[in-house]
């Protein structure tokens, strides 16, 4: 029984694997997208008004950071056609352990943004950004990165269990652009009116683009608020990882 | 009955207050094929949905193959398959992946899977097309492919949500066949279906589900038998002689219905050949020509109609009225 949970994950995720190599076109594009928004808002739009330093230092951390929040929208698409298709129907009606459709999602997911991390990091490097923290530092960075990515997945996985129907997703699409961009990834908060800059610090993306710019020695970095990075996700996790595993169960309902 | 594959007793289920499953009852006997016939929204696919244990019933006893739906899921699951109204299929993936795939959360084991994947395509002709993604697929094919996994483990029990809705003839007799061809293996078939014809090629009970709850149950012989009997179908020449016609039949008048455009009038009887002779012979001497005369069985569309009732009776709406 136990060894089937295993494998019955595997097995999960090894379909989202074959969906990989079934749209490589949708897969480049969904890296080569994060990549494109860098040069466009370093190069492009320029900005960074009252940063010290280089500003493509500054943005690099934000770029990673919101591209972990945009795995949200993916992610819940994602969840919302299997819904909609029926397959979930076969799944939960086979003797396998039932939680494996959305680990194997949650795999697939991690390791898609996980990709996209390394692409954006080989890109920006290429572009002359150097990280200057020690090798640990930069891994911490990483895992930050991801741990918000890993909320952001089970925010996803929750909103399409309630919401269900693809034309949301539509609109969440549309929201998480405004959500991401009222963070601190491309500009200081100091720099906006008051009540919009509060709204930024508290924006869990921003802390993970603080915490990420401290440990990678950016502008913008504030020594010591890494935990906040921490905390955050967790605290995101432990509110929607429950309702989404719960909501999924009450598909029986 | 200790022979039963299925068996539901009082089963209620209501979202938001509204009964879908209105303490619905029925016995599948092992290896049989049981059609479930009724409108949309009586309540088919719920029943098809707690007995694949993706809906947990509100109230009732609930077995499938000896286990019961609620507490020994993961028993039942082992047992069945299911064709639900939707493709159940990963819509990106080929034919050959999908069935591996179910076949190793079937946990055949990968070498197994395989194998068994190979199988089906062949069984269900699909071999050639096994790579192509299933959203290429036509119609046909795809409930082909879900009804192939639907069987990877030989199911002690198969459930069809109206395989045939949406299906062109042709469509519809490949999966009658594929349906024929699972016979004698021991399965039994609960087949959901709103068309009369198909549960009457198919099935060898039938139950007639209207509101959540079965009206009747029978084979097709005894539910066209319990409903009127056989009826005798008369057609004239001349439409203006039908009055006439009517009066010569020894049935009451109320039991007779007449179809002034087609000239046709068409009356119960008790006994088929009395009734032809007697009706004939009758017909002759009054010289009233008849262009055609015919005993048969009520169709199960009579039965239908005659079971779930017209909505509204024509003629005691005004006085429910007031």
């Amino acid at each position: 029984m136990s060894t089937h949970v295993l494998t019955d994950c595997w097995t999960m995720t090894r379909r989202e694997l074959a969906h990989w190599a079934r749209r490589p076109v949708q897969v480049l594009v969904g890296l080569v997208f994060p990549v494109m928004l860098l040069l466009m808002f370093g190069y492009l739009v320029g900005g960074g008004r009252g940063i010290e330093g280089d500003y493509v230092d500054y943005l690099v951390p934000g770029m990673l950071a919101l591209t972990m929040a945009f795995g949200l929208e993916s992610t819940m698409l994602n969840v919302t056609q299997d819904l909609n298709k029926g397959v979930v129907d076969r799944f939960r009606s086979l003797p396998m352990a039932n939680g494996a459709v959305l680990v194997g999602r949650s795999a697939a997911d991690m390791l898609q943004s996980a990709l996209g991390l390394l692409v954006l990091v080989a890109v920006a490097a290429a572009l002359g950004w150097r990280a200057h923290g020690s090798p640990a530092a930069f891994l911490g960075a990483l895992g930050l990165l991801l741990l918000f990515r890993f909320a952001m997945l089970w925010i996803g996985i929750h909103l399409a269990l309630v919401a269900g129907k693809p034309e949301l997703v539509q609109t969440v699409q549309i929201l998480v652009w405004p959500v991401g961009f009222l963070s601190n990834a491309f500009a200081l908060p100091d720099s906006m009116p008051g009540w919009l800059g509060t709204v930024v610090e508290w924006n869990p993306m921003s802390r993970t683009a603080t915490a990420v710019r401290d440990l990678l020695g950016g502008p913008g970095g504030e020594p010591g608020h890494v935990w906040a990075a921490v905390l955050w996700p967790l605290g995101l996790l432990a509110v929607f990882f429950p309702l989404a595993v719960r909501r999924f169960a009450r598909l029986s309902r | 009955m200790a022979d039963a594959a299925i068996t539901v007793d009082g089963a209620r289920k209501a979202y938001g207050g509204k009964p879908a499953l209105d303490g619905l009852g029925l016995t599948a006997a092992r290896g049989t094929v049981h059609a479930v016939l009724g409108p949309n929204g009586a309540g088919k696919t719920t029943l098809v949905r707690i007995l694949a244990t993706l809906l947990r019933p509100d109230a009732g006893r609930i077995e499938v193959a000896g286990h019961d739906v609620l507490t020994e899921a993961r028993a039942v699951r082992l047992r069945i398959g299911l064709l639900g109204q939707h493709a159940a299929l990963d819509e990106e993936l080929g034919g050959r992946q999908n069935l591996e795939m179910f076949g190793r959360l079937h946990h055949l084991g990968a070498r197994h899977a395989r194998v068994r994947a190979d199988e089906l395509l062949e069984r269900f002709s699909l071999a050639d097309t096994g790579s192509k993604p299933v959203r290429a697929y036509s119609g046909g094919m795809r409930r082909r492919l879900d009804l192939a996994a639907s069987l990877i483990r030989d199911p002690q029990v198969l459930f069809l949500d109206e395989p045939t809705t949406g299906l062109d003839p042709r469509g519809r007799a490949e999966v009658w066949a594929s349906v024929r061809s699972l016979l004698g293996g021991g399965t039994t078939v609960l087949l959901t279906t709103q068309y009369l014809e198909e549960a009457d090629q198919l099935a060898d009970r039938i139950s007639v589900v209207d509101a959540g709850r079965v009206i009747a149950d029978g084979t097709a012989d005894e539910l066209k038998a319990a409903t009127g009997g056989d009826r005798i179908d008369v057609v004239l020449r001349d439409a203006g002689q039908l009055g006439a016609a009517v009066a010569l039949l020894p049935v009451a008048k109320a039991e007779i219905s007449v179809d002034p455009d087609r000239r046709l009038l068409s009356a119960p009887v008790a006994d088929r050949m009395a009734a032809l002779f007697g009706v004939v012979r009758a017909l002759e001497d009054a010289g009233i020509e008849a262009e055609d005369v015919a005993v048969r069985r009520p169709t199960l569309d009579e039965v239908f109609l005659r079971l779930t009732g017209p909505a509204e009776p024509a003629g005691d709406t005004k006085e429910a009225a007031v």
